[in-house]
Formats: C-alpha cells, structure tokens, sequence
C-alpha cells in the first residue's frame, strides 16, 4: 500500500508549527504516490504529541523511548528509514528545519534514495524545484529512485489545516537505540518573547551599520512595536550584535514576512537569498548604492540614527490610535 | 589525528550568475573553494597545530571530486597548510550528493581517517547533504552544522556545538565521525585539540590566507589524481538536475524621502501596517 510519510516535530505535548508545511508538502505528494499521509512522531514521552500531531494526518506512528529524547540523526534516521520500507511508502518528507537537514540525508542514505534539499514546489510524483547558487537561480530536479525524500521550505508550503477528521496512533515499539556514541549534553537555547523568525508577519533585520549592541536595542524597540520577529546579517551576528540563531540567509533562516524591514545592512547576495520572498521589503541604508536597494520596494537613503527614532515615534501614534 | 577534509570547488558567489536556455552558463567564471570547505581545511588544521604555532600532530589530507583544474583549489588548501591532496576525476554533471558521498566512503575506507571535516553546505547546489548522506554510509556519528569543536586529548571523541534553530546544541560524539562546519567555526576559540592546545588557546578570527612560503611548499605536496572507476563507484545517479531558470525577478520599487512618506506608503499603498 503506497503511502507518504511525514516527520513531525513535537514539543512534549504538541506539534511544532514548524512542520506544518510538511504536513503540506506531504499532501501534496500523496496526490501523486496515492495512499495516506502518515506523520512519524518520535521521541520520550511524547504520547499526548502524538495525539495532537494525529489531528493533521491519516495515522501517525509513534516512537516513544526514553533513549530518543533528542533528535539524533543516528537514532531517528534508521526509524525513518524501517518506517519507510514496512509500511511500503514511497515518499519521505520533513520540513527544512535544523533537525530536518540533519535527519533526512542520513534517512535517504539508509534507504538507497535519492533526496531533493529545500523544495519550495512539488511539480510530480518525483520531480520538484529549488532554489541554487543563493537563490539565483530555479533549479527543477528529478530522483529516480522508488522511493524519493525532500526536505520543504517552511516559507513555501502554507501552514497545513487539521483533517476533516483526526488519524489514530500506532505505537510503535522500539528495541533497542544504537546512538553510535552520540550523546546530547545540552540545548543553549536564545530566549525570546518574540514570534519565530520562520513564521512572524513582520521581521525587523540590522546589519552591520547598526554598530553594536546599543544600536541593536534601538531596533528591538521598532520590532517589538510591530510585534515582528528580529533578525540580523551575518555581520551583525559575527560581531555579537544578535544571537547567531537570528541571522536571516543563504545559511541562516530563511524568512518570507508581508513586511521585511532592512536597516544598515548592504544586502549581499547571501542575505537577499534568506528574505527577497518578502512580501513589502523596506530598506533604510545611508550609501544610495547598497544593492539592498535593488530588492526594496520602499528604500530610504538615510542612517538609522535619523530615521528609526522617528519611525518609533510614527508608529506609537499609529498605535495609539 | 588524520583529518580527511571533502573539498568542492564552486563559481564564484558574487559574479553575476548567467542562466540561458535551462542551464547555467559557466564558461566565464572564476573558481574558487567553497567557503564552508575553506573553513574545514582552518578547522583541520587548527586541530592538529598547537595555537602558539610551531608544534603539529597529525596529517590533514584534503579530496575533491571534479574536474582536472580543481587541482588549483587543491593547491590552495595545500598552501594553506593541508599536507596531501586527492583528485578524483569528476564533473557537476555526471554527479548527485549520494554518488559523492559514496566515492568519499570509499576513500574513506582506504585512507582510514579518525575524522572527516567538511563544509555544511556546497554554496552553488545549496544541498547540504553529502556529509550526513556520508555518515549514513560509513555507520559513523554525523555532527552537523558545527560552531565550534573540542577534540578530547585521548583523541577518541570530541565536544561540539551546532547551530540550530532554537540556539546552540552541545554534543558529545565518539569518533571516528563525520563533521560538517558552519561560519562560526572559523571564530577565535572555536576549535581545540586538548592534547595539543589549552583552555586559552586563540586563533585568528579568519580562516587564514595561504603564505608565500606555503605556497611554495604546495608546489612540492602530493596531489593525487585517482580515476573513479578504481573506486568501484558507479550505477545511475539518484537525483538528476531537469533545468535551471531564472528567479522571478522583483518589481522595482521607489525611494521615499521621509519617514512620514515611509509610513503613509506602507500604510495606504502597501497596506501592510
Ligand atoms: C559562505 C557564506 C555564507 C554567508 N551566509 C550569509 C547569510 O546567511 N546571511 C547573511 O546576512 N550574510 C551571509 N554571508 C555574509 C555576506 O556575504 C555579507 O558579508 C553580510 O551579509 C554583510 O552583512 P552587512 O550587510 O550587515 O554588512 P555590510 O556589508 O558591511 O553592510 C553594512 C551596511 O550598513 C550601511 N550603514 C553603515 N552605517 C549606517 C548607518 N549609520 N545608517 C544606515 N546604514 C548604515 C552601509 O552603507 C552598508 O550598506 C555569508 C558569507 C559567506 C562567505
Ligand atoms: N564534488 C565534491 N568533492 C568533494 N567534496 C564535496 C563535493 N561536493 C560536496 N562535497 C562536500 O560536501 C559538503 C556539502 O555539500 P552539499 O551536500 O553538496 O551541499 C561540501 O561542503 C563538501 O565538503
């Protein structure tokens, strides 16, 4: 019985939203593979998950084992892969987030199969399309192997609905867990009250113009105003300015916001490959010529010292009313 | 310690990418490494050198998979202080992740390293796969998307940091392991071989630049050219590229002169506040 299975991230009690649009995308590829879509959840402790991941998919298998706490590609993957080859599916996919890139690769290798990286569309049964060389350009591939695996970019595939109705949990037992000698020590997570970069409507992102810290604060106050996610350039996160985990790009988050604020930062292409699906970009620069410019649907060629406290002051009125 | 560092060449980044008739067009480029692999060949060599310089403990072999000329990148990381090189003819056309990651195994198998460093990411296919796919292969431990790494002084294990989504993830993995690095690795005290360098060991915040005096060693190196075929790597690709085309390009947009412009546009134009 062909089917399509999905990865699903949990917290200990929910699904992530962050795999919503794997639920999506794994839609999308059950209409050309047929047969359902089942989510895969794994972890310790994680039955009450399930059962709120079960709310978006035909069934949901569930790998519940006190040795699966965190995600280890060296333990996930071969659950994946058994998964895959048992149940007769012929599609894997997760979204692209940290522990998707890490997990999937390693699943595909197990199973002989070829893998599409951060898809954005799902053109067939086999074929799909991605973004290359930074976002410049639109690459179609095609896996020729039965069974094919992609990861989705979170910003492409719409946030999936729940089912009509709700799948049932099959859980499943699991003998034993080889981790191969890898072992998580610890999470340093950012702390944060602000919306996920991946899915906040409004992204405010300073680069290195903003100086440092200081200058960092100034835009935290606009971001907050907006209620939108902060962001950073490689530069402003390699001098300390944000956290390394805000870096918007080619090899940081990509984010795709209706409003895209770009404050001193000169928009090189590594940046615009992380945000030019924005929605509105606004980029306020001093130098006339940042090629921050070229992707601006609204620019202002000033410094930010002139314009954000301004820009503060506009939007505490609008607030108010 | 014997590092084996994958190295892929890569057009470069900030030329103007021509795309006509489904292809990418290529013939005026210029070559370079890719960054992320520049950062590997730094990390290698910062964990078998001691950071006050002078002593060294190990071998840092750097492989590609490509074309005659990748030899120059080769070069490159030779000059940088790599201490052998393997070419193993190859074009971007007749290779998929999977048929790298399976040649690299088997390089893998006959130089037997303690530990493969690569980059996180090829910046031309963007796939970031062929170390987790390479990982997979050998049944190895994969640590991804490295911020830092601390190799234990017995040299059978490592302490490292990777880059995630909510933060940073500490790890402690068994070797021999399949590392890939991210940006952040080539940070001053990112990188640490305990039996040769301690706690305050700091290097300079860059991967660092090839030397005249390197470059002249280079010269004198082992480059290795190897035909595929006697890796035993071989069979059909699993992914095959159908075209490329152009991003949709973004409508031109307008300069404003004030806040105030800024803020009625976004308002009554752009609807978005
Ligand atoms: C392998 C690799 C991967 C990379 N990945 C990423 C990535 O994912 N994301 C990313 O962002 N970068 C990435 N980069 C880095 C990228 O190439 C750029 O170096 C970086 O984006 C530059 O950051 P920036 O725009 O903040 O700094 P700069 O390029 O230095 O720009 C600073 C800008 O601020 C403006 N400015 C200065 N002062 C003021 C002021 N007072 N008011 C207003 N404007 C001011 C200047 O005019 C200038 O345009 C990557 C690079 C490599 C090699
Ligand atoms: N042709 C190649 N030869 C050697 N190493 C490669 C090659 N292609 C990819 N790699 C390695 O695999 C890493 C990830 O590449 P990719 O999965 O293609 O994004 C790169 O940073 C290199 O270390």
């Amino acid at each position: 019985m062909a089917a399509t299975l999905v990865l699903l991230e949990t917290t200990a009690t929910n699904l992530r939203s962050s795999s919503l649009p794997a639920v999506t995308a794994a839609r999308e590829l059950a209409k050309h593979h047929g047969g359902q879509v089942v989510g895969v959840v794994i972890g310790a402790g994680v039955g009450s998950a399930a059962a709120d991941a079960a709310r978006f998919v035909d069934k949901v298998l569930c790998f519940d084992h006190p040795g699966l706490a965190s995600a280890l590609a060296e333990t996930w993957a071969p659950l994946l892969a058994a998964a895959v080859k048992e149940g007769g599916a012929s599609a894997l996919v997760a979204s692209a987030t940290s522990i998707g890139k890490d997990v999937l690769p390693r699943a595909a290798a197990l199973l002989g199969a070829g893998m599409a990286s951060d898809v954005v569309k799902v053109l067939s049964a086999k074929s799909f399309r991605r973004p290359t060389y930074a976002g410049n350009a639109i690459t179609d591939v095609e896996v020729t192997t039965a069974v094919v695996v992609c990861t989705a970019r979170q910003t492409e595939f719409a946030a999936a609905a729940p089912a009509a109705s709700p799948g049932a949990v099959e859980n499943r037992t699991v003998a034993a867990v080889g981790a191969l000698g890898s072992e998580f020590v610890a999470l340093h997570a950012t702390q944060s009250a602000r919306p996920d970069l991946a899915e906040a409507r409004v992204v405010v992102s300073g680069g290195r113009g903003m100086k440092d810290k200081a200058g960092f604060k100034v835009l935290e106050e606009l971001t907050d105003l907006l209620g939108g996610a902060l962001g950073a350039s490689r530069a402003a996160c390699d001098a300390g300015m944000a956290p390394n985990d805000l870096q918007v790009g080619q090899t940081g988050k990509v984010v795709a916001p209706d409003l895209y604020f770009a404050v001193a930062l000169s928009g090189a292409i590594q940046h615009l490959a992380g945000m030019k699906s924005s929605k509105v970009i606004v980029a306020i620069n001093k130098d006339p010529e940042a090629p921050i410019f070229q992707v601006a649907d609204y620019g202002l060629v000033a410094t930010w010292e002139a314009t954000l406290p301004a820009l503060i002051a506009e939007m505490k009125k609008l607030k108010a009313g | 310690m014997k590092i084996l560092v994958p190295c892929k060449r890569v057009p470069n980044p900030e030329l103007k990418l021509k795309i006509a008739g489904g292809a990418v067009e290529l013939a005026d480029t210029t070559w370079q490494l890719n960054p992320f692999d520049e950062y590997a060949v730094e990390t290698a060599l910062r964990l078998t050198e001691n950071y006050k310089g002078g002593e060294r403990s190990g071998e840092v072999v750097v492989a590609s998979i490509g074309p005659k000329d990748t030899a120059t990148q080769l070069r490159q990381a030779l000059a940088m202080g790599a201490d052998r090189a393997i070419l193993v003819a190859g074009d971007d056309a007749t290779l998929d992740a999977d048929r790298v990651a399976r040649t690299l195994r088997a390089l893998v198998e006959s130089e037997k390293p303690d530990l493969v460093v690569m980059g996180k990411q090829a910046v031309d296919g963007d796939d970031n796969q062929v170390g987790q796919l390479l990982a997979g292969y050998l049944g190895w431990p994969q640590a991804t998307f490295l911020s830092a790494i601390t190799l234990a002084a017995d040299g059978k294990s490592a302490t490292v940091c990777r880059e995630v989504d909510t933060g940073v993830e500490e790890r402690r993995v068994r070797l021999p392991a399949v590392a890939t690095v991210d940006l952040r690795i080539i940070n001053k005290k990112a990188v640490r071989n305990a039996a040769l360098s301690g706690p305050d060991a700091e290097w300079e915040d860059t991967q660092r630049l090839a030397s005249l005096k390197g470059i002249m060693a280079a010269k004198k190196k082992e480059l290795k050219e190897i035909a595929p075929e006697s890796l035993g790597v071989s069979g059909d690709l699993l992914v095959k590229t159908l075209r490329h085309d152009n991003p949709p390009a973004r409508k031109a947009g307008v300069k404003v002169a004030s806040v105030e412009e800024l803020v009625g546009k976004l308002h009554t134009e752009a609807k978005v506040m």
